[in-house]
């Protein structure tokens, strides 16, 4: 449980941040709430040289209605996610979602731009981001590009940030007067999901994404199709493994995974649609 | 007139905050780890990655060479400084088979965790640096995972035993040979079921931690150890590395948790001392949590083949059990004896005849070994019986409830002489059971289950029952003589009362959660009449409570709190010579009352304690040969054990969609005789049902085939949290003991007795529709779900 050696940076600002990063190459890494990078070094599962500490950046710790979308900052906690008025109003799936994410204390530290970032398919926040359609913007030393959340995970925590780029705000749409819900299913309060499942409809419109069903978050797109056709709930539930590669754990065996995926896409898209 | 009883009311049996607390909240509480000690090395430990190996070569020098090393060692380089092998106190027949196991392996690792070599180094990070430069040889060899894999020595872990089966403990009772067969053939019903009890892991929150400081001058040692057992540990190190006892001392400072894990002597304790011995500087290790969960101890880990007979009426007529334990690589403290501290209780509170049959062996693998583990052996008995119960019950088409009533002992039966020969002391399981039956609505959740369970249904609600005997307070010392155990059983207590009227007690038994400072000062304040701030309760450090025989078993209220008003009493005793000889009356005309001495009659004429105790300290005018001070010392060896008892009962709805289990109720009525604070047993019974859950619904020790073990982490461990267990529902009943003056008996561990076989006969009750009649623990949303669809596989 003690990590091997590193220097640590402290950085005040984003421009700040992304310089330091570059300055020193790739074994530096952000350090933002700690959660997912301290356990994985304290592991010895990973080592970087220097830790940029971007958990003091505070202009980048914001909740705004942007117009069309709400602007969330990177380094926005999940407790400040969860508790948002701005998001309860236009976008109530993600605030919900923010209070499922381990414990209250995981909650005060971790950030959403962290959680993304270290793209963990088992993760909460970027399933429920990918269903909302969400867009992320990275910034780097050539400037800021915007990435959308379907372009943006490549594999087991990998995604299409460089090395050298800092994730700075996650854009979801607003969503009036959509129906929503988000099932987790674990077996303690604490724990990431087994599976779990990101759903919203409106109108003829759907979106579930599905938390730990394979190396990515999956987004589930046969089953809205198949919404979109007409097909009637527990229809469109039965494929709601279909774009999903999911792995056999201690938890759950693969067969386990897709039919509980299959439950629990029903469950969400009954609750989405009162 | 009237007389009014102006006297205050006992502390006993009032719901007193512990003392303990305040430090243990706000982190004044110091653990072994939080001891400064300067100059002091830290040693690392390199384990095996293989679960069966040969150990070709250990090269250490690339880890000596590292910069602040201090000295790098391989099991070779130490084996002269052990004068025996690491002890095995239980050896539960004479021609045990038990390999000579030493606290580094030098010729073969045992489980994945066994230690091969160390490293002393100037702080933590660089010891543990340097175990990666440690380059070891091995050759794996099969491991051996599975018990009934073990008992056919395909693969003999242990060459110079020839066989990895330890020992065969058999209980028969004498007289009765031909009777269990002859029931079996006669009976209208049987049961036979194997249950897996499987192994898990204590995960104390504090993990070991250890500090070993040699004196400058004349060789004296001392071991700061989280430690359930200082007593023991110092007996025991002092023999494995031939130091003379009287030159060491140990203290277990603030212990966060045992469960059993900590009632044991661990290589790392004799590697520090021996160390430290070696290098005359203090030497400490602080244990990593993924290193706890291969290096501490684990429980359970057994088969159990169970069979019971009984007539037409359900009355029991016979049991007959097999048992195959699992000991791990090595035998560690008392790993042999853990499943026969359950043996005889596998007919539960039931009362059957003559006819009973146990047998259990002990067998070799190459996984962690085992040990206590909170009941041990205990828990492993009721789960058997009261899940066979269930089964029986089903098989007669009966309500589990009724056939418990048809074959509890009766209260009139009490003191009960049981087929074993033990006497069950007191209880009364029908009334136990009846209240927990009306706090839980029991015949209500049977009608309403009516109506939900029907066909089709997707949410089945299942109530469970356990009724349970515990076998504790360890022990009368003859009995632990019979059965091969190293040690006695009895405990030390000295109470001393001071000058100024403060007392001070010196217990044998070593707390690590349980509450002994608040406990042992409401004793002795009921029996001095004094206020139990004025007590103070010295512990766990040889050289101030050098007799003891430590805490496990729930033995310490009804051994060492007995022991405690016995020392009280004799101080009384002595308090009133001085009185009468200050009172210039008789002994037998004196009452004590409130803490004061009075001439029965002559209300005015009165001594109180605190002046008294002055006058034993001046020794100014006291009775001819009455030596001065006020204490006393006793010893107490229980007569027999406690015999606490209850009845649980859960109540559970299961999502059949995903094989999610949740408790909807638990009941628990637990009798453990007079309580001293029913706060702390309220505690005790709490903490225990959440662990008997963890196992029904949780916790196992997941190995793959090369006997990694796959769950290693608390994320991947699951220990529930608060947010994972329901409020339980606390009834008692009280019979007290009548083998000892306080009248109690144990509680900690009569919690987890009662919970693991009381949720799973729910999860069971509730599946019953589906035709699922047993599943392995723990009951996950998997293992459900697989039982669901394998019963309906079966049906089709
Ligand atoms: C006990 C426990 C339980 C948990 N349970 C859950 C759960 O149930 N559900 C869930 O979703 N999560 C859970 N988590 C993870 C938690 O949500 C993490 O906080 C989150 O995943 C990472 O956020 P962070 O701010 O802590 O990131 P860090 O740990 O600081 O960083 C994670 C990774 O992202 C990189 N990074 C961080 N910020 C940026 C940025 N702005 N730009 C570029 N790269 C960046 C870092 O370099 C690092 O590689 C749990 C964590 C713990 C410790």
């Amino acid at each position: 449980m003690i990590p091997a050696a590193f220097e640590y940076v402290r950085a005040g600002s984003a421009a700040e941040a992304i310089s330091l990063i570059g300055q020193h190459g790739d074994e530096a890494k952000f350090l933002a709430g700690g959660h997912s990078l301290l356990p994985l070094m304290k592991l010895r599962l990973a080592a970087p040289s220097v830790l940029v500490d971007i958990g003091r950046v505070s202009d980048l710790s914001y909740i705004r209605d942007a117009g069309d979308h709400i602007a969330i900052g990177a380094l926005t906690r999940h407790m400040d996610v969860e508790n948002s008025a701005v998001l309860k109003e236009h976008a109530p799936l993600l605030a919900h979602a923010a209070s499922h994410v381990g414990d209250p204390q995981v909650r005060h530290r971790g950030t959403i731009g962290g959680s993304i970032a270290h793209a963990d398919s088992a993760s909460d926040l970027p399933a429920t981001t990918l269903a909302l359609g969400a867009t992320y913007v990275a910034q780097g030393p050539n400037g800021t590009r915007e990435i959308a959340a379907t372009d943006f995970y490549h594999g087991f925590l990998q995604s299409a940030l460089a090395a050298d780029e800092m994730l700075t705000e996650i854009r979801v749409p607003k969503m009036q007067g959509a129906g929503w819900s988000f099932q987790k299913f674990n077996r303690r309060a604490q724990d990431w999901a087994i599976v779990g499942v990101a759903a919203w409809r409106r109108n003829g419109d759907s979106g579930v994404a599905l938390v730990n069903m394979g190396s990515t978050p999956i987004l589930a797109t046969s089953v809205a199709s198949a919404l979109a056709g007409g097909a009637s709930v527990s229809d469109a539930a039965q494929l709601a493994a279909a774009e999903a590669d999911p792995q056999n754990d201690l938890n759950a065996s693969q067969e386990y995974r897709v039919h509980l995926a299959k439950v629990l896409v029903r469950r969400a898209l009954e609750e989405a649609s009162k | 007139m009237t007389v009014t009883d102006d006297r205050p009311a006992s502390v006993l049996g009032t719901r007193l905050l512990r003392r303990e607390d305040p430090a243990l909240l706000t982190g004044e509480a110091k653990y072994a780890n939080d001891l400064n000690v300067p100059g002091a090395l830290h040693l690392a430990v390199l384990r095996s990655p293989y679960a069966h190996a040969k150990i070709l070569s250990v090269d250490v020098s690339a880890a000596a060479e590292l910069p602040g090393v201090v000295a790098a060692y391989s099991g070779t380089d130490l084996s002269g400084l052990w004068a025996s092998p690491m002890p095995s106190a239980w050896a539960v027949t004479p021609d045990m088979k038990n390999p000579a196991h030493y606290p580094l392996a030098s010729t073969k690792a045992c489980y994945v965790g066994d230690g091969v070599a160390c490293v002393l180094a100037t702080s933590e990070t660089i010891a543990r640096d340097a175990l990666e430069l440690i380059d070891v040889q091995y050759e794996p060899l099969p491991a051996v995972v599975d018990l009934e894999d073990a008992l056919s020595d395909r693969v003999v872990i242990h060459d110079e035993l020839g066989t990895n089966s330890s020992y065969t403990w058999d209980l028969k009772i004498e007289g009765t040979e031909g009777q269990v067969a002859q029931a079996f053939a006669d009976a209208a019903y049987t049961v036979s079921e194997r249950f897996i009890q499987q192994r898990l892991i204590p995960m104390a929150m504090e993990p070991r931690a250890i500090v070993a400081v040699p004196q400058p001058f004349g060789g004296d040692m001392t071991l700061y150890s989280s430690t359930q057992i200082p007593h023991i540990l110092k007996v025991m190190t002092a023999l494995t590395l031939g130091i003379p006892e009287h030159q060491m001392r140990v203290v277990a400072p603030s212990v966060g948790g045992g469960f059993g894990s900590k009632l044991d002597v661990y290589a790392e304790e004799l590697l520090c001392v021996a160390l430290a011995r070696k290098h005359k500087v203090p030497v400490r290790w602080n244990e990593e949590r993924g290193e706890n969960a291969v290096a501490t101890t684990h429980g359970r880990g057994q088969i159990q083949y169970v069979e019971l007979a009984a007539d037409a009426s359900g009355k029991l007529t016979a049991v007959r059990i097999r048992i195959v334990a699992d000991m791990g690589g090595y035998q560690q403290l008392i790993t042999a004896g853990i499943p026969i501290l359950g043996a005889f209780l596998y007919a539960g509170v039931y009362d059957i005849p003559h006819a009973y049959d146990f047998s259990c062996t002990g067998v070799y693998t190459t996984l962690t070994p085992t040990d206590a583990y909170r009941g041990a052996g205990r828990p492993e008995a009721t789960y058997a019986i009261e899940r066979a119960m269930d089964v029986l019950a089903d098989t007669m088409g009966i309500d589990p409830m009724d056939l418990r009533k048809r074959n509890f002992i009766a209260k009139e039966q009490f003191p009960y002489t049981a087929f074993t020969g033990l006497v069950y002391d007191s209880g009364d399981h029908l009334k136990a059971a009846e209240l927990a039956a009306e706090m839980a609505d029991y015949a209500g959740i049977r009608a309403k289950q009516a109506t939900q369970n029907v066909p089709g249904a997707t949410k089945l609600l299942g109530i469970g029952q356990a009724s349970y005997f515990e076998m504790c307070g360890l022990a009368p010392s003859r009995v632990l003589a019979s059965l091969n155990y190293s040690a006695g059983g009895w405990e030390a207590a000295t109470v001393r009362v001071l000058p100024t009227n403060k007392v001070q007690v010196v217990t044998g038994t070593a707390p690590h959660g349980q509450g002994h400072e608040t406990a042992w000062s409401m004793i002795v304040a009921d029996r001095l009449g004094i206020s139990p701030d004025d007590v103070d309760v010295l512990h766990s450090d040889t050289a101030i409570a050098p007799l003891g025989l430590d805490t496990y078993g729930s033995r310490s209220l009804p051994v060492g709190g007995v022991a405690i008003a016995m020392a009280c009493d004799k101080v009384i005793d002595k308090a009133k010579k001085i009185a009468a000889h200050q009172l210039e009356a008789n002994e037998d005309d004196l009452d004590f009352a409130g803490g004061s001495f009075t001439v029965k009659g002559s209300p005015d004429r009165t001594m109180p304690l605190a002046a008294i105790a002055f006058e034993a300290f001046t020794a100014h005018n006291l009775p001819d040969g009455l030596e001065p001070n006020l204490e006393a010392q006793v010893t107490y060896d229980p007569p027999n054990f406690s015999w606490p008892f209850g009845t649980h009962i859960c109540t559970v709805e299961i999502d059949t969609e995903t094989g999610n289990v949740e408790v909807l109720q638990y009941v628990a009525v637990d009798d453990c005789g007079n309580q001293v604070n029913p706060l702390i047993v309220e505690g005790q019974v709490h903490g225990g049902v959440v662990q008997g859950m963890a196992q029904a619904l949780y916790e196992e020790a997941v190995y793959d085939t090369d006997g990694n073990l796959k769950n290693a982490s608390l994320a991947e461990y699951l220990v529930p949290a608060a947010s994972d267990v329901p409020s339980i529902t606390l009834g008692h009943t009280i019979t007290p003991s009548p083998t000892n003056p306080l009248g109690v008996k144990g509680i900690g561990e009569a919690g987890t007795i009662g919970a693991a076989p009381a949720v799973m006969n729910a999860v069971i009750d509730a599946l019953s529709g589906l035709g699922v009649t047993d599943m392995p623990m723990p009951a996950s949303p998997h293992n459900v779900w697989k039982a669901i669809q394998a019963a309906q596989g079966a049906s089709k």
